[in-house]
């Protein structure tokens, strides 16, 4: 497996940080404007495939190991869980948003209907987290499919 | 065409006949019937928990249940195509 | 009569991954129409929240006392694609090491020994 041609390396070059910058502006907007975690994290990992495909799975896999992505999503997985047994803890039940209206981070109170960038509680704290782990997850299912079809290739030729 | 095929098509007719005839049976499109529950979602959100895209609201807030459920799913199904992949000899 | 297309649509849709799934004798084959199945039904999910007039439930940006659709629904399609694209890969998987043992993606070679 050999990667695509310069021109399709060149323009993954410059595509590439602005499709990661606009994934990550996805997940950060995610409560207040279309998107959240799961729909910027499969945007962040479409970028990655990209790069995966036009360059190769060698290329990928000596600058990101298998077992980081695992760690990656299993820890946004953790934070999730994490952050809903906080609701026990300070609010009143299970997933109960117990950062709204406290002047903390992420707690400021809406005024009159409009929501900004420090309201929403625990939801970008989610967002982040499910971010993280839909961009890890995806991104490993292709990775893994990727070596296995590179090392089958090298086997036969 | 064996018996088996005959099965099928059969099978299939009546299928698509009863989802056809319950999908012109339900309300018509637009003009859903008013529901208490999504009604106050859309009424109080903004004021409830400080985000402004009522679906997250109610993906992480009102249902989180669900995400829970929708996580473990995507996390169990990434385990599964990693442990298929995985190299048996290196 | 002619206002439930959509509704229509998204039947044809299920009746048409359902035909795939018992015609078709190839794997992959199979797999498009269990993903056209669930197209269907995300179509049905979000036609019932639809409202006439009605705007995305964002309050960003929005006018003031406009009709939005209802939530629920399209919080339940947003789960319902991600679990579809996690299910995907898992049984795309399972297909690729299939074939890898028997050379072959034919429904009738993994089956009983009728046929």
């Amino acid at each position: 497996m050999k990667g695509m041609s310069l021109i399709v390396r060149t323009i993954a070059n410059i595509s590439f940080p602005f499709i990661l910058i606009y994934g990550f502006y996805i997940i950060a907007h995610g409560h207040l404007t279309p998107g959240g975690g799961f729909q910027g994290g499969a945007v962040v990992a479409s970028g990655l495939v990209l790069m995966l495909i036009a360059y190769n799975a060698e290329w990928i896999s000596q600058r990101i190991k298998e077992s980081h992505l695992s760690i990656f999503e299993s820890l946004g997985a953790l934070s999730f869980v994490l952050l809903a047994f906080l609701g026990i803890i300070f609010g009143t039940a299970f997933f109960s948003n117990f950062l709204v209206g406290t002047e903390s981070l992420f707690g400021g109170i809406p005024l009159d209907g409009a929501a900004n960038i420090n309201t929403g509680g625990i939801i970008p704290l989610m967002n982040f987290a499910v971010g993280l782990k839909v961009i890890a997850g995806l991104f490993a299912i292709v990775y893994v499919m990727a070596h296995f079809i590179s090392k089958k290739e090298g086997k036969i030729a | 065409m064996n018996k088996r095929d005959l099965l099928a098509y059969s099978f299939l007719t009546v299928f698509a006949v009863f989802t056809i005839f319950s999908m012109l049976s339900m309300h018509s499109f637009g003009v859903p019937d008013e529901n208490a529950m999504d009604q106050y979602i859309i009424d109080n959100t903004v004021e409830e928990t400080g985000a402004s895209n009522g679906v997250t609201a109610v993906v992480f807030d009102y249902r989180g249940f669900d995400t829970l459920g929708e996580a473990t799913v995507l996390f169990t199904a990434v385990a599964g195509v990693i442990l298929v992949f995985r190299r048996l000899k290196k | 009569m002619i206002a439930n297309i959509p509704y229509i649509a998204a039947a044809a849709l299920i009746i048409i991954g359902l035909y795939t799934i018992i015609f078709r004798k190839n794997l992959i084959k199979m797999l498009i129409g269990i993903t056209i199945i669930e197209s269907g039904v995300n179509l049905f999910l979000i036609t019932l929240g639809y409202r006439k007039g009605g705007i995305a439930p964002i309050f960003t940006g929005a006018p003031a006392e406009s009709t939005m659709m209802f939530p629920v629904p399209q919080a339940l399609t947003l789960t319902s694609i991600v679990i579809g694209v996690a299910v995907l890969a898992l049984m795309l998987s399972f297909i690729v090491h299939m074939y890898r043992h028997t050379k072959s993606l034919d429904v009738r070679k993994f089956g009983g020994d009728d046929q």
